[in-house]
């Protein structure tokens, strides 16, 4: 609970029995991925399959949840289908929120329902209902129906998948409240296979303000600096798609399958066309004063006789324009919208989607695949199409298909086509040619997201490339960022969080957490990852990057292969060096961290 | 000169209860935004509109103080009422009685939540869906 000590309810789906815990001992872990990767590594079966029953699916929510500005994610842990290691993700929209409210620091699944199931918890009770009729739908539908069945009126959280998490797409994603994801990954898949349709999250226990004067002071100069800062204020105008048009001209967007980084048609699909032609409304997550969520509306004729239309509002994000647009040289706006249409009913990420979308294109056209495999003529730039292929990758329309749907490598592995199959450690790239920062970052980020070190920022920032000061600067942020993801803040706002306004933020709300804490729990999560990742049998070193990687220009020219395994290599030391200060056995840390409780005053 | 909330600009919110946040926060010391006397709802999952429930500010006629069997609801200048919670035993009729649905319920301190337009929601808006007006 805020400010309190942890509180974790464990819900076995087999025997649709609960457990609650306090969990003094993970205090010292300050919250979200802290916690949560613990709780996992206690959890988890390293010598099972990611999907058996037994394997567990985490979701944390932070030490600041929802009353800081822009702390608002909630973290889930599970092991990946898609790349067989770590599986680590974030969502945004009210999910955080309402586990607080619930009284919930974090909730442990674990097992199988004996069929289609949804859950609903609340502070008082938490419910196992029939989802038998609900399998198949699409998450959409499956919002409202909820909505209307179960009590929650108002600030309810509900998480659902789709057919491609039902049907075992093994990045297939998880839909928060509409416009928010569990997006990487294939937590989706992890849910459809323990039967899993949904979760409702509602409760309204009251939190007392503890020191009233401290936490007001500290939350006005965090929502000061948060609504005056002109980064948030980019974030909250065009949204993320404002970086289209920059990253475009640097010559680092992704097109194509990345056969080049410059989209011919980039104007056509920047951050001020979706503004000017589709933007209808912006959202927030809650507790966010800036509001990026922009939804975008576009118009569908369903009958093409008697002008027979619909017009259909979704969400929008660099991220998708990128994966369903340059990607595929889709050059104009609705139809980016419409294949984000499809992607969200469907149920799946659309960034591996997309890059698996673009390699089937490449792959047909230069004869690896054939017409017999991929049912319609992919072709760069043809939207209906792509909305065929992504039913058919969803339903698992045939060999290819299915193959397909458990991303590049896999499907390389299988039919060829590997040098230009762009993933990295097995997840689809990022939208990010920027360099060696990017390349690297996503191969050593713990979960190959392109969040875990942001090296696409790093190498924009720097003025002549050093793979050693690179090495460095992607290990501090991939550390720094176990620390944020803690609290569990956005983030867009890790320029408004400096270590000090954390300091104050935790210590108003009575946390005795200190500056060597932050560091030493950033460090401890990190540890913990490897030690996970390695138990699942990653080994760093022999990661192997696609050669097209090596064949587009990026902002530091050609790349060199060998120059980035060496990277990678110097990287891995690090991470050693690291992992080896942290081999305490889990029995002494607990020892040693429950010495220190987290409440300031001892009420004896 | 008293001011009164309006929520006149909610067709600009954004959800993302700063409002009721901050409300809770410095009327009843919570975090719980549950305890809020403004209230943000969308009128039916994320893809509706959101809509701004706050006290209207009558003057005139009272509504909620003329139900309230103990005299706990007084006329406030400017419009609304202040409650005087020693004197409530919490009925609720005052919920019943606002039309606009303005009134809220503490369950655990078992009186109403009244708005007393104190303009900390307005302050804190991100986007200008809230004002005061001078009355």
């Amino acid at each position: 609970m805020l400010g309190e000590d942890k509180r974790v309810l464990f819900i076995d789906l087999s025997s649709e029995k609960l457990r609650i815990e306090k969990r003094v001992d993970l205090n010292a872990s300050i919250g979200g991925i802290g916690i949560a990767i613990r709780l996992f590594e206690e959890n988890f079966h390293p010598d099972l399959p990611p999907l058996d029953d037994s394997q567990p699916i985490v979701f944390a929510v932070g030490a600041l949840t929802s009353v800081f500005p822009v702390m608002t994610k909630t973290v889930a842990v599970f092991y990946s289908p898609h790349t067989g290691e770590l599986g680590e993700s974030y969502a945004g929209g009210r999910l955080a929120f309402a586990m607080m409210q619930a009284g919930y620091d974090a909730i442990v699944i674990t097992g199988k329902a004996k069929r289609p199931m949804y859950i609903s918890v609340r502070s008082d009770n938490v419910s196992f209902r029939d989802a038998r009729a609900l399998w198949g739908l699409p998450s959409t539908v499956i919002g409202r129906v909820i909505r209307e069945r179960e009590p929650g009126p108002g600030k309810r959280s509900i998480i659902r998948i789709g057919p491609a998490g039902e049907n075992g797409v093994t990045y297939a994603s998880v839909c928060v409240d509409t416009y928010r994801h569990f997006g990487r990954l294939g937590l989706g898949a992890s849910m459809g296979a323990k039967n899993l349709k949904a979760m409702q999250v509602y409760g309204t226990t009251p939190i007392a303000i503890k020191d009233f004067p401290a936490y007001w002071n500290a939350y006005r100069a965090v929502y000061k600096k948060c609504t005056e800062t002109e980064l948030m204020q980019k974030y909250h105008d065009l949204g993320t798609s404002i970086n289209i048009e920059p990253l475009n001209s640097l010559g680092v967007l992704p097109t194509k399958n990345l056969k080049q980084a410059v989209f011919e048609h980039g104007e056509k699909i920047s951050g001020e066309a979706f503004a000017e032609s589709n933007l209808i409304r912006k959202m927030a997550c809650v507790g966010c004063p800036v509001g990026c969520i922009h939804i975008g509306q576009f118009r569908r004729e369903f009958d093409k006789e008697g002008h027979e239309y619909e017009s259909i509002s979704v969400g929008y994000d660099y991220e998708l324009i990128f994966a369903l647009g340059s990607f595929l040289g889709i050059k104009s706006t609705d139809e980016i919208l419409a294949l984000i249409d499809e992607v969200e009913e469907l149920g799946m990420d659309a960034m591996s989607a997309g890059v698996a979308l673009g390699w089937a294109t490449e792959a047909l056209q230069k004869g690896v695949i054939t017409e017999k495999e991929t049912l319609v003529p992919l072709k760069f730039g043809d939207k209906d199409n792509y909305l065929a292929a992504l039913r058919s990758i969803a339903c698992r329309e045939n060999a290819f298909y299915e193959a397909l749907g458990k991303g590049v490598a896999h499907v390389s592995s299988v039919y060829g086509g590997a040098d230009f199959a762009m993933h990295i450690a097995g997840n689809e790239m990022a939208g990010y040619h920027t360099g060696y920062g990017a390349l690297i970052g996503m191969s050593v980020g713990a979960r190959h997201s392109h969040l875990c070190n942001g090296g696409y920022s790093i190498d924009q920032g720097l003025k002549t490339v050093d793979l050693d000061v690179i090495a460095q600067k992607l290990f501090q942020e991939e550390i720094d960022r176990c620390m944020f993801n803690s609290l569990i803040m956005c983030l867009f706002a890790r320029k408004v969080y400096d270590r000090a306004t954390i300091l104050m933020a935790l210590q108003s709300l009575g946390y005795p957490y200190t500056d060597e804490d932050l560091s030493r729990v950033a460090e401890e999560t990190y540890a913990a990852k490897i030690r996970v990742k390695r138990a699942m049998g990653f080994d760093q070193e022999a990661v192997r990057f696609p050669k097209r990687f090596f064949e587009t220009p990026s902002m530091h020219g050609l790349l060199d292969e060998e120059a980035a395994y060496e990277t990678q290599r110097k990287f891995n030391a690090m991470t050693n060096d690291l992992v080896k200060r942290y081999e305490t056995p889990p029995a002494e840390q607990v020892a040693a961290a429950t010495k220190k409780p987290a409440k300031a005053v001892d009420p004896a | 000169m008293p001011k009164i909330l309006r929520a006149d600009g909610m067709n600009k919110c954004l959800g993302c209860f700063t409002c009721m946040l901050t409300c809770a926060a410095v009327n009843k010391k919570e975090h719980s935004m549950f305890k809020s006397a403004i209230r943000v709802r969308t009128t039916g999952g994320l893809t509706s509109s959101f809509v701004g429930i706050v006290c209207l500010g009558c003057t005139d006629e009272r509504a909620c103080a003329e139900v309230c069997p103990t005299g706990a609801l007084r006329p406030r200048t400017g419009g609304g009422v202040i409650l005087s919670p020693e004197k409530c035993i919490g009925c609720k009729k005052c919920i019943d009685a606002c039309i606009v649905g303005a009134v809220n319920f503490d369950e655990d301190l078992h009186i109403p939540i009244i708005c007393k337009h104190c303009g900390i929601c307005a302050q804190f808006c991100p986007h200008q869906c809230l004002t005061m007006e001078e009355v």
